[in-house]
């Protein structure tokens, strides 16, 4: 008898767990892969496409898929490590094949010498080029994430990639860096 | 009244922890009044001279200004304005080296003076206490007073945010060896640096104000003791001498023995603290109508003939406040700007006095030797004696050679405010502070970089979808063309117009037939050899 009450309210039981648990399914339910989302948040969203894929949500998706995490050029050493960390793989150095870790840029249009194509802003990730058909185009330049990818479409060659220059509120305290002018 | 507050109001000196007792050489710069420095003959004023953006340039090369004319206003930026030190033209505007220990440009308005030093000021407001606070702030941020402690965050803004505050706390203390700038205004202008503090109480909206004077200032605090009987709201705090009473968050704890929470702002405990200095100018530029143009430095040091505290126009360069006091470089003279603790040696002396610059300090290489090389830590611990933060120096210091990022804000290197205790205790001569600040710049780059790249990834994902839309578009264009094109057609047809589906199916059967007639005259060509063989 003992046992038939105990198979009952152990039946009971698991039906409440399981309604309980499959509603939880059903109102929690999550959209998309939230590895993928954390990956993506770590990548630098330059969408270069240096990693051979086209912007960084593709690669974090390919990551994800167990893509090897030392691709990513504009993210350099800090991203591989942070990726290390959030995946628990190990931090390798950057992958020479797909270029070298440089410093920060933006693309500056020498704008009297633009002809007004527009092959630059349709090639744009981040629509940060501003312009018309056989209109001047202009960088935005504090949108402009330094890809390079509006270099190589521009028929007259005028965009230059230029360093970001170091102002006094974002310099990082590089003293030995300083050429301080000794007085006599 | 709960006990804490009549323990603040009974006059009670809390402590504060850690601490340190440098040589004050205070006496050098402080036995002489304050003296009037002659005018330059350039002057370089840097646009943005406070905590925030700089304001819009509204003047241009060429154009004639006379002192304390707004060279700058608030613009889209909401910036603090700066001021014309004296009249005379403008000869330029563009990148200049500013008072930055990285030596590197900024904007600045370079002025040339035609010695006749005209000036103009704002109407005097007297009857301020009849007067609206928004009235009374416009006039503070049209002055241009940003803090002349040091931080030269814009003063306005600092009461703009109407929470209750419990004290305003007026910051003498003056606390790092040499500069005596704050010690001379207080005896020379007692009665001012009070008409300042009443002004800023109707601001700050509360009852009381705490002056707190450090002990080493009794000339001062004579001063004030004869002066503040006759005003009740203001109350005198000695504070006793150790290194930093004067930073922000120690005074606060000295004078009511409150914590500023961990990356919080004194207005979260109910108090907002202002230096003399900038009560000194606040009461100026509201019952004189007088902008910011000049202040009080300290020039100290062994290598000046005539130590003492100067009034110096603000874009007054450096070489020219020297030459003034008689400077005669020692070999590889270094010339400090602020205290022999928290200042810094300038790239060159081309660099212009700003409202932030309480001191120019000219040592002996004797007297101040430039830092020795670093050696190991050998974790003794002195640096978190003395660290008036409760910090662990050393722990900070591991963690920002190893760009830990997120240790580094575990172990709350925010709170961090760069006194120098820690590097002045530390028997390897490690450069601590400079540590903290190279890592709390990186830190502030990768948030920086983390918004931009969020930025990126908005844009990035907007023009993915606007190009999928475009792209559907494009489809939907299509083939709403081809349908209203059947349309047309078929309309056509019905209205007895020959069908173009007819002409194309004729044209089929013609084909057919044409390939048929082809094929039976083949075949019947075959039939005719093969009859023929």
């Amino acid at each position: 008898m003992s046992l038939i009450t105990a198979l009952i309210i152990l039946g009971v039981l698991a039906l409440i767990f399981g309604i309980i648990l499959g509603f939880a399914a059903v109102r929690f339910h999550v959209e998309s892969d939230p590895i993928v989302e954390q990956i993506d948040a770590l990548l630098p969203q330059t969408q270069c496409g240096q990693c051979g894929y086209p912007g960084c949500r593709p690669y974090a998706e390919a990551i994800a898929n167990g893509e090897e995490i030392n691709k990513c050029p504009p993210g350099g050493e800090t991203t591989i490590k942070n990726l290390s960390e959030l995946l628990g793989v190990e931090a390798k150095p950057l992958d020479a094949a797909h270029g070298a870790e440089s410093v920060k840029k933006v693309a500056v249009i020498r704008e009297d010498e633009c002809i007004g194509c527009t092959k630059c802003i349709q090639a744009c990730p981040v629509d940060a080029i501003l312009g018309a058909a056989k209109h001047m185009h202009t960088v935005i330049a504090h949108e402009c994430t330094g890809c390079d990818l509006c270099v190589e479409p521009c028929p007259v060659d005028c965009i230059d990639m230029v360093p970001v220059p170091v102002r006094p509120d974002n310099w990082q305290w590089d003293l030995q860096q300083i050429p301080i002018r000794v007085v006599e | 009244m709960s006990i804490a507050t009549k323990e603040i109001e009974a006059g009670r000196i809390w402590d504060f922890p850690g601490g340190i007792h440098p040589p004050e050489h205070k006496h050098r710069s402080n036995q002489t009044p304050i003296a009037q420095l002659s005018l330059a003959e350039t002057f370089v004023i840097p646009i943005k001279q406070h905590t925030g953006a700089p304001g819009d340039i509204i003047v241009a090369v060429g154009d004639h200004v006379v002192g304390g004319q707004p060279l700058t206003d608030a613009g889209l930026n909401n910036g603090l304005p700066v001021h014309a030190p004296t009249s005379g033209t403008i000869t330029a505007i563009g990148p200049g080296r500013i008072a930055h220990p990285s030596g590197l440009p900024d904007t600045v308005i370079t002025l040339t003076a035609d010695g006749r030093d005209e000036q103009v000021t704002m109407p005097p407001i007297t009857d301020f206490h009849e007067r609206g606070r928004s009235e009374l702030l416009d006039r503070i941020k049209q002055a241009g007073i940003a803090g002349l402690g040091g931080a030269g965050f814009p003063t306005a803004q600092k009461f703009a945010l109407q929470r209750p505050l419990d004290y305003l706390i007026i910051n003498g203390v003056e606390c790092e060896p040499y500069i005596t700038a704050d010690d001379r205004l207080m005896r020379e202008h007692a009665q001012t640096i009070i008409d300042g503090i009443e002004i800023l109480l109707h601001l700050a909206g509360c009852q009381k104000a705490m002056l707190a004077i450090e002990a080493n200032k009794p000339e001062a605090i004579a001063q004030f003791e004869s002066l503040l009987p006759h005003h009740p709201a203001i109350s005198l705090r000695v504070v006793p001498v150790k290194y930093p009473s004067g930073g922000e968050k120690q005074l606060i704890q000295l004078v009511t023995g409150r914590q500023v929470p961990s990356r919080g702002l004194p207005l979260d405990v109910g108090l907002v603290v202002q230096n003399v200095g900038t009560a000194y100018a606040v009461a100026r530029a509201v019952l004189a109508g007088e902008p910011l143009i000049q202040r009080v430095v300290t020039v100290t040091g062994d290598h000046v003939e005539r130590p003492g505290n100067y009034w110096v126009r603000i874009g007054t360069p450096v070489a020219e406040l020297l030459h003034q006091c008689g400077f005669n470089p020692g070999p590889q003279q270094r010339v400090i700007m602020g205290g022999p603790m928290m200042g810094f040696t300038l790239p060159d002396l081309t660099v212009p006095v700003v409202k932030i610059t309480n001191c120019i300090l000219v040592p002996s290489y004797a007297e101040l030797p430039p830092p020795a090389a670093e050696m190991n830590c050998i974790r003794c611990g002195a640096c978190a004696d003395v660290c008036p933060a409760q910090l662990l120096p050393q722990q900070l210091q591991w963690l920002a050679k190893a760009k830990d990022y997120d240790g580094l804000e575990k172990q709350n290197l925010f709170d961090c405010i760069e006194c120098g205790a820690c590097a002045f205790v530390c028997p390897s001569e490690i450069p601590l502070v400079h540590y903290y600040r190279k890592a709390k710049a990186e830190v502030r780059q990768l948030a920086r970089e983390k918004m931009k790249s969020e930025v990126a990834r908005e844009r990035f994902e907007a023009r993915q979808i606007r190009l999928e839309r475009e792209k559907q578009e494009r489809l939907e264009r299509h083939r709403r063309a081809a349908e209203a094109r059947k349309k047309a057609q078929a309309e056509a047809v019905a209205k007895g117009a020959d069908d173009p589906q007819d002409a194309i199916q004729a044209a089929i059967a013609r084909a057919k037939a044409r390939k048929a007639a082809q094929a039976a005259a083949a075949a019947a060509k075959q039939s005719d050899d093969e009859s023929n063989v």
